[in-house]
């Protein structure tokens, strides 16, 4: 495709429709953008496009598509699966710019956005009027809400309050071919399919969002958050069952194991009991009333599955720093290893101790560490991987025992990822959990919005070829017969 | 539990190899919706039967021509509800059915709606493939979500052979109230407390007398009621059913009915004939005689739709999509079922 237009004519024809600041083509320009937050995976884009209105996106995209050239559209670059890669032969869309908050609804409680806005910004802007958004992924503070839809990003509150699909009500989305679809609305369904569904979580590969109109809820009157220490995993899986078979579902409830409890404790005390094999945090919200009958019942459940120990924070400040520890729990593990690989398998929650086990000993059979952080409530799991790509294959190892873990969580009914997408870094996985012919019917989705696979080619689908390629390697349990050969 | 899958996918392909149309039936509770076609039918009622349920899981995966009642008395035993409070409208309605028609009840506004606990499907698609798309566990973003696609697409995608929802606990306690209203201050009052932590799960609003349903613990639902005021309502699990079973007066009529969905808060519609609303305002329906056009424009005009839910007559029975969304329904028509046999014409002519 490089032959058909060279870069330096590409920047020219950009030029022409973007302010010249706007496009970016020198090497210490694009190498911010060589990654996204799964840094195993660099890779430079020819250009960098930042538009600041959606006459400009319009007018890139339409150069993209004459001289058939990929684009990858990012917001804050905060995907853990590679999702915002760059395409060697393509522009990076750079949304960020397009960061205004339209309308603040409340009698409609709905907030209208444009792509780049932050998700955290979307609260703090509803916040005087006691509303807020509810999906907060870990990196809601930097994230935009145009990455969380092409995610379909969750966040510990999504037990209760579901994923970004449960809370985003309309979308404007510019096609390949250039024309704005509008889906969804601020009522409560629409005729025809659920485009709206389809598009949320697509991974940047069906249409841009151009706008988004999201959900707001309000504030709850209350919230109480509690932990409970264990000195088995096994137990403190089980509390979870307990709670929730006991029709209590709380806002958050996640679980730490030992490793992350000491590598928290050693990061920014938070105070967890250093001992415990598993601590559990949980969040109840709700009406006064409910809340305090609630907490007692959680109380009693916990205590009823061996608890070792249970705090309900007294106060807001307590609540913060017990949680502290979980949100801290990434960098904090990170403080105990060069690097590390996040998993995000979601498996059945009966299922959750036998996982667990068998994490335990594929991180023995490999040889390298993992540490269990995750969103107990809805299963889902991550196992994160602590390893030094220093060493001479060590990377390899790592992501040939995060391939083993989700296909793991596959086989026990669960799915290889939960929030954070397939990107890059899972299309192996994808040929585990889903046969040719869904495959296919994915890659025919894919065709239906954009037949010269211009928006973000080559993610989150796996080819059939690459699939059948890798069914052959996988005839030895699981052994590469040709370990050194280049997988594609 | 008999196995009849392969029958179908055998009939599926037999009728895409001699491009017959289809027409699926589950238990024909709703057969009354959506614009009526011709095909040989293609019965589901005997693909019955809960595959998996684990209350402590919080979902269900059934066969599709499983009995929506026996659904709901299973999951009862353990206290848990569908969260989007499906109509049956006859007591052969089917969990398949609920899942293509896509229509939730009374407590879609504070719960979610049918495609919201939707969490996986398997389908078999016009050509006769068997194909799985979502799954058991709420969190789950592998691949595009082909799954809640079903949803409401009225068969004309793919046969659902089984579904799996997610399922919430049952409210503890529930209490109805009611308040006289005019129509301007009820749609104010319910959008003024929805964006409050008021437990509210249904709201109803007959064109004089504003109907909430509050759920939740016993003290929770006694306080929010003290604070919102009105009269306590006795017979209220008998209400809400005729609600959502369409058995109210209201709904008995020979006229047409429309359904009209627009913004909750929204204000002087003005819809001709004999309008109640349901769902913060987010959910008119209107019995009517007047011309289809001039509903469709009021609608339009608030950024809604209107679905001829009942008819009598000839008007299109769902609201025109714009051409471009058009466009996108023929290519996912042509995807799942290129020969086009799958309930043809049953939401638009054109797919």
């Amino acid at each position: 495709m490089h032959d058909s237009i060279s870069t330096f004519d590409l920047a020219n024809q950009f030029r022409k429709v973007l302010p010249q600041d706007a496009v970016l083509d020198q090497k210490q320009q694009l190498q911010p953008y060589e990654c996204d937050a799964l840094t195993a995976y660099r890779q430079l884009p020819r250009l960098v496009l930042l538009p600041s209105n959606i006459k400009e996106v319009q007018a890139s995209v339409k150069i993209c598509k004459e001289y058939k050239i990929p684009i990858v559209a990012r917001g804050a670059g905060t995907s853990l699966s590679g999702g915002a890669l760059p395409h060697s032969d393509g522009v990076l869309l750079n949304l960020a710019k397009l960061n205004k908050i339209i309308q603040i609804d409340t009698q409609n409680r709905t907030a209208t956005v444009q792509p780049g806005v932050r998700n955290l910004a979307i609260s703090d802007a509803a916040k005087p009027h006691g509303l807020y958004y509810a999906p907060d992924p870990s990196s809601q503070i930097a994230c935009t809400i145009g990455g969380n839809i092409a995610e379909n990003s969750g966040g510990v509150h999504c037990l209760k309050y579901g994923l970004t699909l449960h809370n985003i009500l309309a979308l404007k989305i510019l096609t390949i071919d250039g024309e704005i679809l509008e889906l969804g609305s601020k009522a409560f369904d629409t005729t025809g399919f659920d485009l709206l569904a389809l598009m949320t979580g697509s991974e940047g590969m069906l249409g841009i969002t151009l706008e988004a109109t999201v959900k707001l809820l309000p504030q709850p009157h209350d919230r109480k958050v509690l932990l409970a220490a264990f000195d088995q995993i096994q137990s403190a899986g089980n509390a979870v069952n307990g709670i929730i078979s006991n029709g209590i579902i709380p806002a958050g409830l996640e679980m730490l194991d030992q490793l992350t409890i000491q590598a928290t404790e050693m990061y920014c005390s938070p105070g967890y009991p250093p001992n415990a094999a598993a601590i559990l945090i949980c969040e109840l919200d709700g009406y006064d009333e409910e809340l305090q009958s609630q907490v007692s019942s959680v109380k009693e459940i916990l205590i009823e599955h061996q608890a070792i120990e249970v705090r309900v924070a007294k106060d807001k400040k307590e609540a913060e720093l017990l949680w502290l520890g979980r949100k801290a729990s990434f960098p904090a593990l990170g403080n105990l290893t060069p690097d590390y690989y996040c998993m995000d398998g979601t498996i059945p929650r009966k299922h959750l101790a036998l996982v667990l086990e068998s994490i335990a000993e594929l991180s023995k059979k490999y040889d390298l560490r993992v540490a269990n952080v995750f969103h107990a409530g809805d299963g889902n799991l991550h196992p994160v991987i602590l390893y030094d790509a220093n060493v001479a294959g060590e990377l390899e190892t790592a992501e040939k025992l995060g391939g083993e873990i989700l296909e793991l969580c596959v086989e026990v009914g669960g799915t290889i990822t939960g929030e954070h997408g397939v990107g890059v870094e899972k299309l192996n996985q994808m040929c585990v959990q889903f046969d040719d012919a869904e495959l296919a019917t994915f890659h025919q989705i894919k065709s239906a919005f954009d037949e010269h696979e211009l928006l973000n080619p080559g993610k989150a689908i796996p080819t059939l070829h690459r699939c059948a390629e890798l069914g052959a390697m996988h005839v030895h349990n699981g052994k590469l017969p040709h370990p050194d050969l280049p997988r594609f | 539990m008999n196995d009849c899958s392969t029958d179908i996918a055998n009939e599926i392909q037999r009728a895409f190899q001699e491009k017959t149309a289809l027409r699926i039936e589950g238990g024909s509770s709703k057969s009354f919706y959506g614009r009526s076609i011709d095909g040989k039918p293609l019965s589901l009622s005997q693909n019955k039967g809960i595959i998996e349920y684990e209350p402590s899981e919080l979902y269900i995966t059934a066969k599709s021509g499983t009995p929506l009642s026996v659904i709901e008395e299973t999951i009862a035993k353990h206290s848990q509800v569908l969260p989007c409070e499906p109509p049956q409208f006859s007591n052969t309605a089917t969990i398949g059915g609920m899942v293509a028609c896509g229509l939730s009840g009374p407590r879609r506004a504070s719960s979610g709606s049918v495609r919201d606990c939707l969490l996986g499907t398997e389908i078999i698609n016009g050509k006769g493939e068997t194909l799985r798309f979502g799954g058991r566990v709420m969190k789950n973003v592998a691949g595009y979500d082909t799954s809640r696609l079903m949803c409401g697409a009225l068969g004309t995608l793919g046969v659902l052979m089984s579904v799996t929802l997610r399922l919430l606990p049952k409210p503890a306690f529930e209490e109805t109230i009611v308040l006289e209203l005019s129509e301007s201050a009820a749609v104010s009052k319910m959008n003024d407390w929805a964006s409050t932590p008021l437990p509210i799960s249904a709201t109803f609003y007959n064109g004089s007398c504003l109907y909430v349903r509050l759920s939740g613990s016993t003290s929770a639902v006694k306080a929010s009621s003290r604070e919102i005021g009105g009269d306590t309502y006795d017979t209220q699990t008998e209400f809400w059913e005729s609600i959502k079973e369409h058995q109210h007066a209201f709904f008995n009529a020979d006229m047409p009915l429309w359904r009209v969905s627009v913004p909750p808060n929204t204000q002087n519609l003005t819809l001709p004939g004999e309008s109640v609303m349901e769902w913060n305002g987010g959910l008119r329906w209107c019995k009517s005689d007047a011309n289809e056009k001039l509903i469709r424009e009021k609608a339009n005009n608030v950024a809604g739709h209107a679905t001829l839910f009942k008819s009598t007559g000839e008007a299109e029975i769902f609201h025109p999509l714009p051409i471009t969304i058009m466009n996108i329904h023929k290519k996912l028509k042509q995807v799942f079922d290129p020969a086009g046999i799958l309930n043809p014409g049953k939401m638009f002519a054109e797919i």
